[in-house]
C-alpha cells in the first residue's frame, strides 16, 4: 500500500502510532486499566494479581509450617517443595493441551479417562520393551484426540458432549482391559520418569543453556525490530529483559539442588524438567505460530476466522490431537510417579486441568487465555492441595476450599472485566 | 377515523439523525405505506411505535384515539393495540402455533395452563383467517410464508387495532402473497388499520390507500395512492442531490482481472429457492463496480457465494486474470487474490477482543510472518504501515480491536484484506453505521486504491454512495440482474426503477 497520492504527508495526524514490543502477558490484549498512576493492559493486571494471589498463598503455608525443624518453615524448603512440583507436573502438562482446545472455543473432558487408559496399556505392554509402552501410551492418546476432534470438527458433535461420552467410556475400555487390576510398573527408565531427579551438575548445566537462550532470543529480537524499523528497548531494558529471568532459573536450580534429608544429593525431578519443556513447547506454539494465532481467532470470532480463509475443522482436530499426544504424556508421568497403573487411575484429572486454566485467566467461551497462566493456575491448585495436606487439613475442607477458589477466581476476572 | 397520529418525531443515535420531525397518521381500516430506501427510517420509526425505543429516547409525540401515550416498553404499546410484526420473525421454532400465538398471555387458573382453552382459542383464530393449520403443529414445521400468518394470527389474539407489517412478503411465495392479501382485505373491513413497509411498489399500490415516502429521516410527502404512480413515487424516494462529498475521480481502468458468469446462490434453508440467479459481472483493474439494490436482492449472497463462505449451494464460473480458478473456501479465493471485506464488521469482520495488529494480519498471516514460526515484528512493522496510510485513530497496533470507533474498526478490517495483496477487493456495506467523517476518509481510500489499480466491487445500500464511488452499476433485484449503468447514465431514478423491479435495461 502507498500513501494517497493526493495527500501530502505533513496533512496527516501526528504519527505518534507506538509500535511497542507487547510484554509476555500482553500480547494477545492490551486493555489498559488504571493502577494508581499507572496504565496497565488488564491482561498483564490479571497475572499480576495471579502471581500476588499465590505468593500470599505461598506465604500463608510457610508461616503454618514454621517448627523447631524448620525454623523458616518447611512448605518451600525442598524438601516439600519438591514434592508439589511433582504433584503440579501431570496436572501442568494436561492444562498445556487442555489450553489449546479451550482457546479454540472447545473442551475436553475426557481427559482423566485417557490418562487412565494410556497409562494402563503402557503397563501392560512393558513385556514389548521400554519403546514400545512408553509409545504405546502417547500413541493412544493422539488416537482417541484424533477420533474425538474429528468427531467435533467434521461431524458437528458438542466437544463437551463428544469427550463427556468419552470420560464413560474410556474408563469402560480401561476395565475391560485390565479386568479391574492393578498392574505394576517394572521397567526401571519408566519408573525413573515419575521419581527420579536430574543430577545437580546437569541441572546447572540445563539453566547455563536456559540463560544462554534467552541473551540469545532478546538480542536478536531487537536487532530484528532494528531491521523492520521499530523502536529498540534501550540498553537498560533489555538488560533487564535478560536480568530477571535469569536470576529466577539461577534460584529455582540452586533451590532444588540444595541436598535434603530425603535425597542426599538434590537436583531437579525429571517431572518438573518435562513439565517445563511441555509449557515451553505451548507457550512457543500459542504464542509465535499461525497455528496458535489461529486457535485464539477461532475462539474469538469462528466466523470472521471462517472467513479470513482460515480451516476451522482443521485447527479444532490440531487442537485435540496435540492435548491427546499430552494426554499420553501425562499418563506415563502419573503412572511412572505411582508406580503401577490402576483402574481409577486419573479420575478428575480432566477438572484439575479445566481448573488450572481457567483460574489461570482462560475463558471457556474460547479465544482467550495463555500458558503462562495455566501454569499459574496449576501452581495455585498444588500448592493448595500440598499445603493442606502438611497442615493436616481434612480431605473434605480440602475440596471446598479448592472448590471456593476456583469460583472466587473467576468472580475477580469478571469483576475486573466489568470496570475495564 | 384517525386512529393513530405521530407528531413530528425526532429520533436520533450517535452521530446519525434516523428522524428529523417525521409526522404520519393511520385511520382505522385502512392500509398506509410507508416507503422509503435502506435506511431512510422506516423501521426506526416503527421501532419508536412499537416501544421498542421507549419514551424518552426520541422527540414527538404519539397519539391514539386522540390520546397522548408514553410507551416504556413493548409490552405496553402491545396492551395499547399495536403490534408490529418483524422482517426477522419471533416465534420460537420448537413450540406449537397455539404455544406461539399466546405465549406469555397462556389462559391459566391456578397458574396451570388450561390447554383445551388454549388450542381451541387458536383454532379459532385460524379459522377466521381461513388458514387450514393445526394449532397443535410446531412453528417448525410451517415454511416461512406460514409462519408470517401464524404471526398475524397471534396479533390479531391481541386485539390489535394496529397492525405494522415490516416487509411482510419477502419470504413469501406468489400464493402465500395471494393468502396475506386476503387476509389483509378482511381486516380492513374489521377496522383495523394497517401500516405496510414494502420495496415492491407494485404490491403497495395494489393495498394501500395512502403512501407515504420518507427520506433520509424526513417525510417528503404523504398522498392518496390514487393520486400517485411508481415513477413519481421513485422520483420522491431518491430525490436528493448527490452531495459532493464523493471526490471526483477519474479512474484508469485496465483489463479485465476478474469475472464471475452464471452465479447462483440457493438457500440453505429452503430448498430449492434461489437467492441469486444465473448473474454475470466483470470488473477492470482500477475500476469500481457498484452493486445496487434493495434489502434482500441477494447483493451479499452474491459476493459470499463467490469467495466460497455462503451456506447454500453455489454454482457458476470465476474467471481471474483470465483463468478460470475454482473457489471451495475463502481460501481458495485468498490465494487467487480476492478480498472481502465484509458486512457487519462485528460479527464477521473482527476479533473483537484482540488487537489491531492481529485482526489486521488474520487473513494474510502466513504472507506477512512466516508459514508456521510468525514473527511479529515484521507483523508490527506492516500493520504500523497500514495504520498509518488508513488513518486509523488508536494508540498502537496493539490496541484491543473491540475499543475502536466504528470508523476506525471498519478501516482495521480493510486494512486486513489489503494486506492479503488482492487483485479484486469486494467491499460490503463498508460505511453502514460509520460517522459521515470516517465515511468520507473511506471513499477516499477506495478511490486511491481504484487508482493504484485494485478492481473494487463496492456493494452498499445507499444509493448515493453507490452511485458517486462506481464507474459501472449492476442493478439486482430479487436475485436476478435488473439493470447496469454506466456512471454518466446511473441517475438515481433509473437505479431505483430497476432496483424496485419497475424496469429493467441492459447496459
Amino acid at each position: 500500500m502507498s500513501r494517497p497520492a493526493n495527500e501530502p504527508a505533513a496533512d496527516r495526524p501526528p504519527a505518534n502510532v507506538d509500535v511497542a514490543p507487547p510484554d509476555a502477558a500482553g500480547t494477545t490484549g492490551a486493555v489498559t486499566a488504571r493502577l494508581g498512576g499507572f496504565r496497565v493492559p488488564t491482561e498483564t493486571l490479571r497475572a499480576y494479581t495471579m502471581v500476588f494471589a499465590l505468593v500470599a498463598i505461598w506465604a500463608f503455608f510457610q508461616w503454618q509450617t514454621i517448627s523447631e525443624m524448620f525454623p523458616w518453615g518447611l512448605f518451600l524448603h525442598p524438601v516439600n517443595f519438591t514434592n508439589l512440583l511433582k504433584q503440579m507436573a501431570v496436572t501442568g502438562v494436561l492444562a498445556v493441551g487442555m489450553l489449546m482446545v479451550i482457546v479454540a472455543g472447545q473442551i475436553d473432558l475426557s481427559v482423566g479417562s485417557v490418562v487412565g487408559l494410556a497409562g494402563g496399556v503402557a503397563a501392560m505392554t512393558q513385556d514389548q520393551g521400554l519403546v514400545v509402552s512408553l509409545a504405546a501410551a502417547v500413541v493412544i492418546g493422539v488416537a482417541i484426540g484424533a477420533f474425538q476432534g474429528a468427531l467435533v470438527a467434521y461431524a458437528n458433535i458438542p466437544a463437551f458432549i463428544v469427550t463427556l461420552g468419552g470420560l464413560l467410556a474410556w474408563r469402560g475400555v480401561i476395565l475391560w482391559l485390565t479386568r479391574g487390576e492393578t498392574k505394576p510398573v517394572y521397567l526401571t527408565p519408566f519408573r525413573a520418569l515419575g521419581v527420579d531427579l536430574v543430577a545437580p551438575t546437569a541441572g546447572y548445566a540445563l539453566a547455563a543453556l536456559a540463560v544462554a537462550a534467552v541473551v540469545w532470543l532478546t538480542l536478536r529480537r531487537n536487532s530484528a525490530r532494528r531491521r523492520h524499523g521499530l523502536s529498540v528497548p534501550s540498553l537498560g531494558a533489555t538488560a533487564a529483559r535478560i536480568f530477571v529471568p535469569t536470576v529466577l532459573i539461577l534460584v529455582f536450580i540452586y533451590m532444588m539442588n540444595t541436598p535434603t534429608r530425603a535425597n542426599a544429593q538434590g537436583g531437579v525431578p525429571l517431572p518438573v524438567i518435562v513439565l517445563l519443556g511441555v509449557a515451553l513447547l505451548g507457550a512457543f506454539l500459542t504464542q509465535n505460530t499461525t497455528f496458535g494465532r489461529y486457535l485464539y481467532a477461532i475462539g474469538g470470532n469462528p466466523d470472521a476466522a471462517r472467513l479470513s480463509g482460515i480451516s476451522l475443522r482443521r485447527h479444532i482436530l490440531a487442537a485435540f490431537c496435540l492435548l491427546g499426544a499430552l494426554v499420553g504424556v501425562a499418563s506415563l508421568m502419573h503412572t511412572a510417579r505411582v508406580g503401577a497403573a490402576t483402574p481409577d487411575a486419573g479420575s478428575l484429572m480432566e477438572l484439575d486441568a479445566i481448573a488450572a486454566c481457567v483460574i489461570g485467566g482462560t475463558s471457556l467461551m474460547g479465544g482467550r487465555g495463555t500458558v503462562f497462566g495455566a501454569m499459574l493456575g496449576a501452581l495455585i491448585m498444588a500448592s493448595l492441595d500440598n499445603g493442606m495436606s502438611l497442615l493436616g487439613v481434612q480431605n473434605a475442607t480440602q475440596y471446598v476450599v479448592k472448590g471456593a477458589v476456583l469460583v472466587a477466581a473467576v468472580g475477580f476476572d469478571m469483576l475486573g472485566r466489568r470496570k475495564g | 377515523m384517525i386512529l393513530l397520529e405521530m407528531r413530528d418525531i425526532t429520533k436520533s443515535f450517535p452521530g446519525v439523525r434516523a428522524l428529523d420531525g417525521v409526522s404520519f397518521d393511520l385511520r382505522a381500516g385502512e392500509l398506509h405505506a410507508l416507503v422509503g430506501e435502506n435506511g431512510a427510517g422506516k423501521s426506526t420509526l416503527m421501532k419508536v411505535l412499537g416501544g421498542v425505543y421507549p419514551h424518552g429516547t426520541y422527540g414527538g409525540e404519539i397519539v391514539i384515539d386522540g390520546e397522548v401515550r408514553r410507551f416504556a416498553g413493548v409490552r405496553e404499546a402491545e396492551d395499547a393495540g399495536i403490534a408490529v410484526i418483524y422482517q426477522e420473525l419471533s416465534l420460537i421454532k420448537e413450540l406449537s402455533i397455539g404455544e406461539n400465538i399466546f405465549l406469555g398471555r397462556e389462559p391459566r387458573r391456578l397458574g396451570v395452563i388450561r390447554w383445551e382453552e388454549l388450542y381451541s382459542r387458536a383454532q379459532r383464530l385460524l379459522d377466521e383467517l381461513q388458514l387450514p393449520l393445526d394449532p397443535r403443529t410446531p412453528v417448525g414445521r410451517l415454511g416461512i410464508g406460514q409462519q408470517q400468518l401464524v404471526e398475524i394470527a397471534k396479533a390479531l389474539s391481541q386485539e390489535a387495532r394496529i397492525l405494522v407489517l415490516d416487509e411482510p412478503t419477502a419470504a413469501l411465495t406468489d400464493a402465500e402473497v395471494e393468502t396475506l392479501f386476503r387476509i389483509i382485505r378482511g381486516l380492513k373491513a374489521r377496522g383495523v388499520g394497517m401500516i405496510y413497509i414494502s420495496h415492491k411498489l407494485d404490491e403497495v399500490f395494489r393495498t394501500s390507500e395512502r403512501i407515504t415516502v420518507l427520506r433520509d429521516g424526513r417525510t417528503v410527502g404523504t398522498d392518496l395512492t390514487s393520486a400517485l404512480d411508481e415513477p413519481r413515487v421513485i422520483a420522491r424516494m431518491v430525490g436528493r442531490e448527490v452531495g459532493d462529498i464523493f471526490p471526483e475521480a477519474a479512474h484508469e481502468r485496465g483489463d479485465v482481472i476478474f469475472e464471475a458468469r452464471g452465479m447462483t446462490v440457493e438457500d440453505p434453508n429452503v430448498r430449492g429457492k434461489l437467492l441469486v440467479e444465473n448473474v454475470s459481472f466483470s470488473v477492470r483493474r482500477g475500476e469500481v463496480l457498484g452493486i445496487a439494490g434493495l434489502m434482500g436482492a441477494g447483493r451479499s449472497d452474491l459476493l459470499m457465494g463467490i469467495f466460497g463462505a455462503h451456506a447454500g449451494r453455489t454454482t457458476g464460473e470465476v474467471y481471474v486474470a483470465g483463468r478460470r480458478i475454482h473457489i471451495r473456501r475463502p481460501s481458495d479465493a485468498i490465494r487467487h487474490g480476492v478480498g472481502f471485506v465484509t458486512e457487519d464488521r462485528k460479527r464477521y469482520g473482527l476479533v473483537l477482543e484482540q488487537t489491531i495488529l492481529n485482526n489486521m494480519t488474520l487473513a494474510g498471516l502466513r504472507r506477512l510472518s512466516g508459514r508456521f514460526v510468525t514473527d511479529v515484528d515484521a507483523e508490527a512493522a506492516a500493520g504500523g504501515r497500514a495504520m498509518k496510510d488508513l488513518r486509523v485513530k488508536a494508540n498502537s497496533v496493539f490496541t484491543v480491536a473491540g475499543t475502536l470507533s466504528g470508523g476506525n474498526q471498519q478501516k482495521v478490517v480493510l486494512a486486513k484484506w489489503l494486506l492479503t495483496n488482492p487483485r479484486v477487493l469486494f467491499l460490503d456495506e463498508p460505511t453502514r453505521g460509520i460517522d459521515v467523517g470516517a465515511k468520507q476518509e473511506i471513499y477516499g481510500h477506495i478511490n486511491r486504491l481504484a487508482q493504484e489499480g485494485l478492481a473494487i466491487v463496492l456493494v452498499s445500500s445507499e444509493l448515493p454512495e453507490v452511485l458517486g464511488l462506481s464507474d459501472r452499476v449492476l442493478v439486482l433485484h430479487e436475485g436476478h440482474v435488473t439493470g447496469e449503468f454506466r456512471r454518466a447514465e446511473a441517475t438515481p431514478e433509473a437505479v431505483m426503477a430497476c432496483a424496485t423491479g419497475h424496469t429493467r435495461r441492459a447496459a
